[in-house]
């Protein structure tokens, strides 16, 4: 029997002696930055009078949610339509740009939906480019003659959204693909199953969890969007939130909003963690060698390559070429002006502070559930990896009411015994939006520094601790360089993600900040067209960066591309 | 001389969900001793090892390294227990030299010192030549004794090593063995090496600790575990018995192929089983009291496994030979040499 001194030694110090106490305080930290505005966003949601719910259900509700299910719908669609047929495109045949071609089909990932939506609006007006030459070519003069239908509309959004978000179900479903045991094709066929059919009959119901969880992650992504949708006229719950707070200023009812949100946002988390499991059993399969290519001749193979841009076109190289066009007009026009340059400090001084933030709260975390393996440290990782699913604004609620509460704390103490107010401390600095940005992308420095240290054998630590080093010692000596460039990694794509993110900025950045984003939203709020495209031509080519990143793992390595996919539980692609 | 204790194991225990790894396990390992803890995979030798290192906690129980309580009561983190530890996968960094490896354990000694410790120590195991290579691009067997270098440069008073030879070819493993061995022996150092393989274990230590199930089986020098082990269990993991059924009556063993008078040492009461040694079983054209018959030849080399089916038993029998037989050879007879023979 253990002594009593022991058994209390023991709880007090765990299973690892006293080594990691100061890691595992600082993850319950972590944890806790993620769940505050959770719990802050509930209680405000009850303060709600019973009234308000009825106000709720009755006029913003049925529109908004209804609204939103369309756009899921269609996005769904659009999405897993244009993802699996380009995967099994590149995968399953062999064509003169099939590489280039197969990493191309990323870039539209560096489109934030804002912006597709800010530039298509242009493109496509009445007036603009395309109306006008098709109008020009078949002679038309006045717009009553020919009109093509208005891109503000359901249709308009899905398709815009859908042509950005396809690349969240192309690369899981790429990567299943590629992991499918060429024997499992051979085997249907010899079965008497057409190299076409495979695909419906053997290919297709294999990848269908990669499928399920690139949908749902698209979906995420759609529900997070408060651009798009607003530029497009299309009133989801995330616009019913933002429009809620800016305009009436009503936080309970924004609350109550948001809590509808977070419930659709819950079943997309169910849709992809359970089509996660299933993709364990999908992937059992030993994998002796790849689906080997079929050639396509020359002209079927034009039309594959054709065929396959069309995504990286619209969702990529059109936009682009657009932005690039307009910023170069606006700078021969203009020059840079100061306001740009000044948006451009605030844009990076708040990435890089949540960066900072996300990342070292990420090693935290990840590095605590190895010091020191347990209920709390693995909880903590849980909790600090809810966050990713959260819609922008959904946080941003949570983080407004935590804070303000706080700083009214503060400022109403501090003139109580001082006599000094100190205003507005968080929600003016900007550390509300650092907070904010710093619990949605948690779950990327988290997850990614997780599956980094991961692939370091534990036998290493131990090598270390018997050769004299504390866990400080081995996380500086051991875990820092052997995995910096995931912690790298990991910061590039959180970093990138804060340069993108529009809601939680829109909602919590400073009074007379504004960063590229916002920038890009009040104009095309506005209707005006001025320096918004430069903001827009950089945010792009800041997010091109994590592109490049993704298609070097991805390239030549099917086997550990898909194995990265499958390890951490939040995939790199989210981030992005 | 009284050499002291350098490692004191006090009714250890660890537990891992429902099962117990580690149960109630005391021990005493004298300063310079070698000890192979041996035991089946899963028997708890290496949790046991863990615990011993730091890297593992007991949930009872107390351990002493060099008559300090480092485990129970007091918890000393492992970077402070002085012990080295060779790991199965060698665990070397990979992001680190064959020399900065094997400098990792002499951080905050003065610098010249170490240097001189590494290249002496290097030297000794005769892996100069790799200082500045990277683990990646070294073999399974000096990636072996970079791990021993590592492990014995801080000169540690107790050097525990987790089936050190596991990953190796059974060729090179047996030249590494002896190599380590050497080396720790000229180091003089406490060593308590984990394995599975009986013949290592033997072949190895100065003492040796079976475990199955959590719990010490039998320890002792080398030829007694082999020559007197403790119960069958303890018989059969370092020999492979040919048993045969019976009973003690009046003072020997009566079995189907006739009564065998055991050395009163080997006598146990109750036994059911006649355990037999391979080498007990001598084979001869005419001059055993038993016939047999060859049924299968299996050659070894050096030896000869032959597997008999001996008149009035229902096994076969096994047995090693040296001589060579005749090719033709079919019905023989042999004899049992009782010296070698134990019941159970």
């Amino acid at each position: 029997m253990p002594s009593s001194s022991q058994v209390i030694g023991r709880l007090v110090a765990g299973r690892t002696g006293r080594s990691g106490r100061g890691w595992l305080l600082v993850s319950l930290c972590a944890g806790l930055v993620v769940i505050l505005p959770i719990a802050g966003l509930m209680l405000e949601a009850m303060k709600g009078s019973a009234g308000l719910w009825g106000h709720l259900f009755s006029t913003i509700l049925p529109v908004a949610l209804v609204d939103t299910v369309i756009l899921l719908l269609g996005v769904g669609l659009v999405t897993a339509t244009i993802g699996t047929s380009t995967a099994w495109l590149v995968t399953a045949y062999n064509f003169p740009g099939r590489r280039l071609l197969e990493w191309s089909l990323l870039l539209p990932l560096a489109v934030p939906t804002y912006i597709i939506a800010y530039a298509y609006l242009d493109i496509l007006h009445p007036i603009g480019v395309v109306q006008g030459s098709i109008r020009w070519i078949l002679g038309y003069e006045t717009l009553r003659q020919f009109r093509l239908p208005d891109v503000r509309s359901m249709a308009g959004c899905i398709l815009l959204l859908g042509f950005v978000l396809y690349p969240y179900v192309y690369i899981p479903t790429r990567a299943m693909f590629l992991t499918q045991s060429g024997n499992l094709v051979d085997a249907a066929r010899t079965l008497g199953v057409s190299r076409r059919a495979v695909f419906w009959r053997v290919a297709l119901p294999l990848a269908r969890p990669a499928v399920a969880i690139g949908i749902a992650l698209a979906l995420m992504e759609t529900l997070n969007d408060v651009g798009a949708a607003e530029f497009l006229g299309v009133r989801t719950l995330t616009v019913s939130i933002y429009t809620t707070w800016i305009t009436r200023t009503d936080l309970p009812g924004a609350s109550q909003i948001a809590l509808a949100l977070l419930m659709v946002v819950l079943a997309l988390v169910g849709l992809e963690r359970f089509a996660r499991r299933q993709q364990r059993y999908a992937t059992d399969a030993r994998r002796t060698r790849g689906l080997a290519q079929q050639e396509a001749g020359p002209v079927k193979g034009l039309f594959f390559l054709f065929a396959g841009a069309l995504p990286v076109l619209i969702g990529f190289i059109v936009p682009a070429i657009y932005l690039s066009t307009e910023a170069w007009k606006r700078y021969q026009f203009a020059g840079l002006s100061p306001r740009i340059l000044d948006e451009a400090v605030s844009t990076i001084l708040i990435a890089a502070l949540a960066t900072a933030a996300t990342v070292g709260f990420g090693l935290v975390v990840a590095y605590t559930n190895r010091v020191r393996p347990g209920r709390l440290s693995a909880m903590s990782l849980r909790i600090s990896t809810m966050g990713y699913a959260a819609p922008g604004t959904v946080v941003a609620i949570g983080v407004l009411i935590v804070l303000a509460g706080l700083d009214r704390f503060i400022d109403r103490t501090a003139s109580d015994w001082f006599g000094v107010s100190t205003g507005l401390l968080f929600m003016g600095s900007g550390a509300a939006l650092v907070y904010a940005l710093t619990m949605r992308f948690l779950a990327i420095s988290a997850g990614g520094i997780e599956a980094g240290l991961s692939r370091i054998p534990l036998s290493l630590d131990h090598a270390s601790r018997t050769l004299g080093q504390s866990t400080q010692g081995t996380f500086r000596h051991v875990h820092l360089p052997l995995s910096k460039t995931a912690i790298a990694a990991a910061a590039l794509l959180v970093f990138v993600d804060c340069v993108k993110e529009l809601p939680a900025t829109l909602l919590l950045r400073p009074l007379n900040v504004e960063t590229f984003a916002t920038h890009l939203y009040g104009e095309a709020a506005r209707g005006t067209y001025e320096e918004a495209s430069i903001a827009a031509l950089a945010i792009v080519a800041i997010s091109i960066l994590p592109v490049i990143l993704l298609s070097r793992v991805g390239r030549n390595e099917p086997d550990r591309s898909a194995k990265t996919f499958r390890q951490g539980e939040i995939p790199v692609h989210e981030a992005l | 001389m009284q050499r002291k204790t350098a490692v004191r194991l006090d009714k250890v225990g660890r537990i891992f969900g429902a099962a117990a790894a580690v149960k109630d396990i005391s021990l005493e390992i004298t300063g310079g001793e070698i000890l192979s803890l041996v035991g089946p995979s899963g028997c708890g030798k290496s949790t046991l090892l863990r615990i011993i290192a730091g890297v593992e906690t007991a949930d009872t129980g107390q351990v002493f390294l060099d008559e300090r309580m480092v485990d129970g009561g007091e918890f000393i983190e492992p970077e402070r227990r002085r012990v080295g530890f060779v790991f199965q996968d060698y665990a070397l960094f990979p992001h680190l030299s064959v020399r900065d490896n094997i400098l990792f354990g002499l951080k905050g000694r003065p610098r010249r010192e170490a240097v001189a410790t590494v290249s002496d120590v290097m030297e000794r195991i005769g892996i100069r030549h790799l200082a500045s290579r990277f683990p990646h691009t070294l073999s399974g067997g000096e990636q072996q004794r970079v791990a021993l270098a590592r492990a014995l440069a801080p000169t540690p008073s107790v050097v525990l090593l987790d089936e050190p030879f596991s990953n190796l070819d059974q060729g090179l493993r047996e030249r590494v063995r002896a190599a380590t061995l050497s080396v720790l022996r000229s180091a003089g150092a406490t060593v308590i090496m984990v394995t599975h393989d009986p013949a290592e274990a033997l072949s190895s230590g100065d003492r040796v600790v079976l475990m199955r199930a959590g719990e010490i089986v039998q320890a002792g020098t080398p030829r007694e575990v082999y020559s007197h082990p403790a119960n069958a269990y303890a018989a059969d993991f370092f020999c492979a018995f040919n048993k045969i059924p019976g009973a003690y009556r009046d003072g020997s063993f009566e079995t189907a192929i006739g009564r065998f008078v055991l050395p009163s040492i080997a006598q146990r009461e109750g036994s059911r089983m006649l355990y037999v040694r391979p080498q007990a079983i001598r084979i001869s054209k005419d001059l055993g009291e038993h016939t047999a018959y060859i049924e299968e030849r299996i050659f070894l080399g050096a030896s000869e496994k032959v597997v008999l089916k001996v008149e009035g038993l229902e096994d076969r029998l096994t047995t090693v030979v040296t001589e060579p037989l005749p090719a033709d050879a079919r019905r023989v007879t042999i004899s049992i040499v009782p010296e070698l023979l134990l019941t159970f």
